[in-house]
């Protein structure tokens, strides 16, 4: 049965589109059908994440106003067969999504796709509201960093209140994804750590993305980081993040002790 | 208080600083979150009262208290002092 992820943070820059993108497509290189959606409106970014940015003819608000077919607005990716993206209108027009258009297009979406990951513009205005509205499983990105902490806290009573699922008084079920975790600072006490996020937001956690040249170096040539370089840090804990999300119980390994592990791996193969 | 705060932790650290500002600060927030709530909880709940027993409106305290997994309603309400089956009002009696 498909499953809707929205992927947010309330604070801006944080992740949210780095993370879709990449668990996206590691998701479906486990085979599972893909589809990530785009729903900054008027501030796309994940075509360009994507390296999609010159093949968006339709978006996800002609599908939403019946201005096109979803066939013609999916983009399917080059790289990994079963990803698709629905990219995000570039309109000015804030009020351009409506309830009932997301809700008919996350319909169709269900039809044809394991995951639909809504990738949600920051901030708690309309566009974060509808990306979370249909969603059964929210991952929460943070920084270990204040702002941060304190708008995912205020996300996750938006979670609880403001979705489809919370209205009917099901639980939404919620994951913190911490990224750009810098475990050297976090053990000098420079920076909180995994533990103090947890014990301030409560909810459980799906991975740590480490603070990773990668990154940027994915965004700029436009593919997720987890696609090519595999021994990446922040690859394998994206890798990881979407096996736990499929079910398999991918042990936490804190980013201060991946280094020694491979260290041990590639010892033993050499020996 | 907060130059204690600075000079127990010292320059190393900033992180334990920034989670018990967090702390503090989203106890206050969650709880204003809850207060639209807790007004409509008031409402209903004085009205409910209102019906069977006379009541002071400024003796009913409504409070929601969060726990890590769940959070708490208390209602607090100051009776009169002797309640049986006569306080009630005549039509809710029989």
């Amino acid at each position: 049965m498909a499953k809707v992820v929205v992927v947010t943070s309330g604070k801006g820059g944080v992740g949210k589109t780095t993370t879709t993108a990449a668990l996206g497509a590691a998701l479906a290189q486990t085979g599972d059908k893909v589809v990530v959606v785009d729903f900054d409106v008027g501030l796309r970014n994940l075509d360009l994440v994507m390296g999609a940015e010159r093949r968006v003819v339709f978006d996800l608000i002609n599908v939403a106003r019946g201005e096109a077919n979803l066939s013609q607005a999916l983009i399917r990716d080059r790289r990994v067969d079963s990803l698709y993206l629905l990219a995000a209108s570039q309109t000015r027009d804030k009020d351009a999504l409506s309830e009932e258009g997301v809700a008919a297009v996350i319909l169709q979406l269900r039809d044809r796709f394991d995951w639909i990951i809504c990738d949600s513009p920051a901030g708690i205005e309309r566009g974060a509201t509808l990306a979370m509205r249909f969603a059964d499983l929210a991952i929460v990105v943070a920084n270990p960093e204040v702002s941060s902490v304190r708008d995912s806290d205020r996300i996750i009573g938006l979670l609880d209140s403001k979705t489809v699922k919370a209205e009917r008084g099901e639980r939404m079920e919620k994951f913190l994804l911490l990224t750009r975790y810098d475990a050297a600072r976090a053990a000098r006490g420079d920076m909180l750590s995994v533990e103090d996020v947890l014990d301030i937001l409560s909810i459980p956690l799906l991975g740590i993305v480490p603070e990773s040249r990668d990154v940027l170096r994915a965004s700029n040539i436009g593919a997720p980081v987890s696609i090519g370089n595999l021994a990446s840090p922040a690859a394998i804990a994206y890798i990881d993040a979407a096996r736990r999300l499929c079910g398999v119980p991918v042990p936490l390994v804190r980013p201060e002790e991946r280094k020694s592990l491979f260290g041990r791996f590639f010892t033993r193969r050499a020996a | 208080m907060m130059m204690n705060i600075f000079s127990a932790f010292g320059r190393r650290s900033s992180a334990p600083l920034a989670r018990e500002r967090l702390k503090i600060l989203l106890t206050h927030e969650r709880r204003s979150g809850s207060q639209e709530l807790v007004a409509v909880l008031h409402r209903a709940v004085l009205e409910a009262l209102a019906k069977h027993i006379d009541i002071d409106p400024d003796k009913v305290e409504i409070e929601v208290r969060h726990r890590d997994t769940f959070s708490l309603l208390e209602i607090n309400l100051e009776l009169p002092a002797i309640v049986h089956a006569s306080a009630l009002k005549p039509q809710q009696a029989a």
